[in-house]
């Protein structure tokens, strides 16, 4: 069966079309949910796409938490669904709480867009379960709040639980042991600062982001 | 009552803050010497309606709390800063 895959719009989100395009790529369907939604009820998995939910008004993220949808990605999240945050989306799910650790400015102060290589750290979530662990993946960067932080104890849990999904092979924000991308205990939520909806096809520079949609959308991950 | 809050929200020690340390390099080319422990942050004034300067403090700090700041890098104070 396809594979059901909700795209959550913000006001403010603008990769959108480009996460749901993504998605078709890899054989799965795609619909947008509008953020006042209260039910994800009919959805295999869902994405939190990148932009800048109600402006990044006072923090990227942090008014994007309290939408409606939000509750329901909680509920989906707890009751082992899929979900993906990318750039944008990856702020909003640590500011939620679902995702360990916070996204600060970035520690050159520049906004970056640029092509970035990552490495795969793990396959035990459900953005790399088809991905080589050590696999290098070019992607790009698009963002100025992207440099991952978290405390010594958060970190030290990240690690033993395998948590950390990809790393920067060159550190270009800041970010702490050049986390790009941190899962929860379960795996079953992921998010990233790059951009793999970018790099879908060689015509356009990269399509090492196709193995990690193809693990996305592939079925779910069964409880670690 | 009315109280005039203010809530400053800072980055809690041990968190790197690139700003603050942007603005203290720029300091001594701009011939302010003797200025260090930049740390940048931000202010919100607000007024608060409450029984007394104590509960309009806590509920400023509640607010600030969820959602004025990220407590798992920032962190607030609140004070009154005159009766409206």
């Amino acid at each position: 069966m396809t594979t059901r895959v909700g795209v959550v719009v913000f006001p403010g989100s603008n990769c959108e079309y480009d996460a749901a395009a993504a998605v078709t790529a890899v054989g799965a369907h795609s619909e947008f949910v509008w953020h006042t939604a209260t039910s994800l009820d009919g959805l295999d998995a869902v994405i939190l796409p990148g932009g800048f939910a109600h402006g990044d008004y006072l923090r990227p993220g942090a008014l994007a938490r309290f939408s409606p949808v939000m509750t329901a990605v909680a509920e989906f999240a707890a009751a082992g669904g899929s979900v993906l945050g990318i750039c944008n989306g990856f702020q909003v799910l640590t500011e939620a709480g679902l995702l360990p650790g916070a996204l600060q400015k970035n520690r050159g102060l520049t906004f970056l867009c640029q092509p970035s290589q990552l490495e795969v750290v793990t396959s035990n979530s459900i953005l790399t379960s088809r991905a080589t662990v050590g696999a290098k993946l070019s992607i790009p960067i698009n963002h100025f709040s992207g440099s991952y932080t978290c405390d010594d104890a958060t970190y030290e849990r990240l690690v033993a639980n395998d948590q950390i999904v990809l790393r920067y092979v060159e550190n270009p924000n800041g970010s702490r042991d050049a986390i790009a991308g941190v899962s929860n205990e379960a795996g079953n939520v992921v998010g990233l600062m790059p951009h793999p909806e970018r790099a879908m096809t060689t015509l356009l520079g990269s399509s090492d982001g196709r193995v990690l949609l193809e693990s996305f959308v592939a079925e779910k991950l069964a409880t670690r | 009552m009315k109280f005039s809050v203010v809530v400053e929200v800072s980055l809690r020690t041990g968190i790197a803050d690139p700003e603050g340390a942007t603005i203290e390099r720029a300091l001594p080319a701009l011939g302010f010497e003797g200025i260090s422990s930049v740390r940048a942050g931000k202010a919100f004034r607000l007024n608060v309606e409450a029984n007394s300067e104590t509960e309009a403090l806590e509920r400023a700090i509640a607010l600030a709390d969820r959602l004025l700041s990220n407590p798992v890098i920032e962190q607030s104070t609140a004070r009154i800063e005159a009766t409206a």
